[in-house]
């Protein structure tokens, strides 16, 4: 018994350390004080402070908010009638079109995305990057109203329709809140997704439009620099806040009930 | 109290795809009662609750209140409110925020609803949970906050839908008679479903036993009981011997009907008219039926058989004995165990006469 927890510690401490072992290495050399990602020399700001001067970067920077922050807005609204759509009609059709861009190839989607883009002659640039990523939000989005409202006492709506609501003070007296939390989680999922996502912004990117996972790629052709270590630990630091608000908000979808 | 039909219920059918869950329903209830829709499950007396309160449309019929058809109506327009089994109560408001959801409905000025939901506060004798949330309240206050969000506006109609199953035996009864004092206070129409026949019976005016979609028997509690028009009906309400036979011959109100394997007993004060020949059911009620060791045949109206003691069940109040009769049938009587001084008069096996007067059972058609 002793013996087999032992084990099983050991086993455990390594999957973990295989997760979490380059992440950590980016975060600890992101305070070396040189420019070598090889050794550690000594604590330092100093690369973060270089970063809030580099111009491409804060540009990219504000890309990356302004698609993401857009894209978000739209893919909640679309995603939450979807989710409400889909959780009134049971149809597994209609839940699967909504579902699949999430499980498509990135790829995939990127490429059809650019295809569509240059057959409708569009000028590649934020708007086409921020169509592209409401398209793969929304299923997010549905995916976790839908789950809310599965959970959701389908009583509720009828007792307030009862008690002298029309349907439409219903659903914003009694629903929306009700769903809220759900909504919430799946636009902060939709957030992250949005501000980290590459391939798909690879293909629908245009000159000046460069976002943030794009310019660090682009910094990482020629060396990983310690700037790149700041901000992909400013990234992650943004994305691991986002996403505990979010499965605060909805335990359920993150347990995948 | 002057009688007024206030709802009436026309020939009301629903059908889900092959299942009929109401077959050409009838109802009237009138102002002031306390109704109940009685049955078993899938019965169709959640359906015809629905119906009511404007959840769902019959698919053929006419509901009308106060001679009107309500049935264009949507549930917000129908001047009535639910309670719903698991009462509904809205989790995101506060208790007193909950009471003022129809009364905010329906436009009234905001310093009126404070008065109001306080006064609502008060009669339900919960005044102090006004700013907690529902999920911090116990299912007995839950409950009569849900009752207090649904008679705030005073509705015409009140529909209780099982109101009371979620609630432990104790404090059901102590919330029959709450129910019971409650609609005689506000005199507003109480339609009441359950499949309990208990409860149906301490509650209600009248009570309407439903089966498989349809109306059996519609009477006050004191005649379903005692004058069942069915064989459902004795067996659904309270505990029923059944005795199965064949009328012999009827005169005025003296009916002569032979057991199966039991013989000819009398049975008198019958209601019903029966041709001689029509197959029949004795209800007899086990409280009816007189249980000794040696009974001294009275009169010639008295039916008196022999039998053994076969089960018993020692309920502390009274005890249930199950008597095998010469012919294998088994019969249930009750002897309140008051006077006894001992747990039981009888034991398992003991050999017991059984008696019961030609007024105590109430014939039915088989």
């Amino acid at each position: 018994m002793q013996r087999r927890n032992v084990l099983l510690w050991i086993s455990a401490a390594l999957v973990y350390l295989f997760l979490y072992l380059p992440l950590v290495l980016v975060v600890v050399f992101s305070f070396n004080d040189s420019r070598l990602n090889a050794e550690w020399v000594g604590f330092t700001w100093k690369w973060y402070g270089k970063l809030f001067h580099n111009q491409e970067m804060l540009t990219a920077a504000m890309n990356s908010l302004i698609i993401a922050s857009v894209s978000v807005v739209v893919a909640t609204v679309l995603g939450t009638l979807a989710g409400l759509a889909m959780e009134q009609s049971r149809q597994r059709l209609l839940q699967m079109l909504v579902l699949a861009p999430i499980a498509m190839p990135e790829i995939l989607m990127g490429v059809s995305l650019l295809v569509l883009f240059i057959m409708v002659n569009m000028t590649l640039g934020l708007l086409s990057i921020i169509l592209a990523h409401i398209t793969f939000c929304i299923g997010f989005v549905a995916l976790a109203v839908q789950a809310r409202i599965s959970s959701m006492d389908p009583g509720l709506v009828e007792a307030a329709r009862d008690l002298g609501a029309s349907p439409w003070r219903c659903f914003r007296e009694i629903t929306l809140p009700l769903l809220m939390p759900g909504i919430l989680a799946g636009a902060l999922m939709a957030f992250t997704l949005s501000i980290d996502d590459f391939v798909i912004t690879f293909f629908t990117a245009g000159v000046g439009s460069s976002t943030l996972p794009l310019q660090i790629y682009s910094m990482v052709k020629l060396a990983v620099t310690p700037e790149v270590n700041a901000v992909s630990t400013l990234l992650m630091l943004l994305t691991l806040v986002v996403i505990t608000v979010a499965s605060r908000l909805s335990p359920a979808v993150f347990r995948g009930e | 109290m002057e009688i007024t039909e206030l709802l009436e219920i026309v020939d009301v059918s629903r059908h889900f795809n092959a299942f009929v869950a109401l077959d050409k329903v009838s109802l009237h209830i009138e102002a002031g009662e306390f109704f109940t829709l009685l049955g078993p499950s899938g019965c169709g007396k959640t359906t015809l609750l629905r119906l009511i309160a404007g959840f769902d449309q019959p698919d053929g019929g006419d509901i009308l209140l106060d001679g009107k058809s309500i049935l264009a109506a949507p549930p917000e327009r129908r001047p009535l409110h639910t309670i719903f089994q698991n009462y509904a109560l809205f989790p995101h408001m506060t208790v007193a925020e909950n009471i003022a959801f129809p009364l905010r409905m329906a436009g009234i000025a905001k310093k009126e609803i404070k008065a109001r939901v306080a006064q609502a506060l008060e009669d339900v004798r919960l005044p102090d949970k006004a700013r907690h949330y529902p999920d911090a309240l116990s299912g007995g206050q839950k409950q009569r906050i849900a009752i207090a969000r649904a008679l705030v506006n005073r509705p015409r109609l009140l529909l209780l839908d099982e109101p009371l199953s979620a609630l432990d035996a104790k404090l059901r009864e102590q919330m029959q008679i709450e129910l019971i004092n409650l609609q005689k206070d506000i005199g507003i129409t109480f339609i009441y479903v359950t499949h309990d026949q208990g409860e149906a019976l301490a509650l209600s005016h009248r009570i309407a036993v439903m089966d498989s979609g349809k109306i059996v028997q519609v009477d006050v509690p004191e005649r379903l009981y005692g004058f069942p028009n069915s064989r459902f009906v004795a067996d659904f309400i309270g505990k029923c011997n059944l005795l199965a036979g064949l009328v012999r011959e009827q005169q005025g109100d003296d009916v002569i009907v032979e057991l199966d394997g039991l013989g000819p007993v009398h049975v008198c004060r019958s209601e019903a008219k029966f041709a001689a020949g029509s197959r029949c059911a004795l209800t007899l009620r086990p409280e009816k039926i007189r249980i000794a060791a040696a009974i001294v045949k009275s009169t010639d109206d008295e039916s008196h058989f022999t039998g053994h003691v076969h089960d018993l069940l020692y309920l502390g109040d009274v005890t249930v004995y199950i008597v095998t009769l010469a012919n294998g049938l088994l019969l249930e009587a009750l002897l309140a165990n008051s006077a006894s001084g001992r747990t039981n008069f009888f034991e398992v096996g003991d050999q017991v006469e059984v008696a019961w007067s030609c007024d105590a059972g109430h014939l039915v058609l088989d």
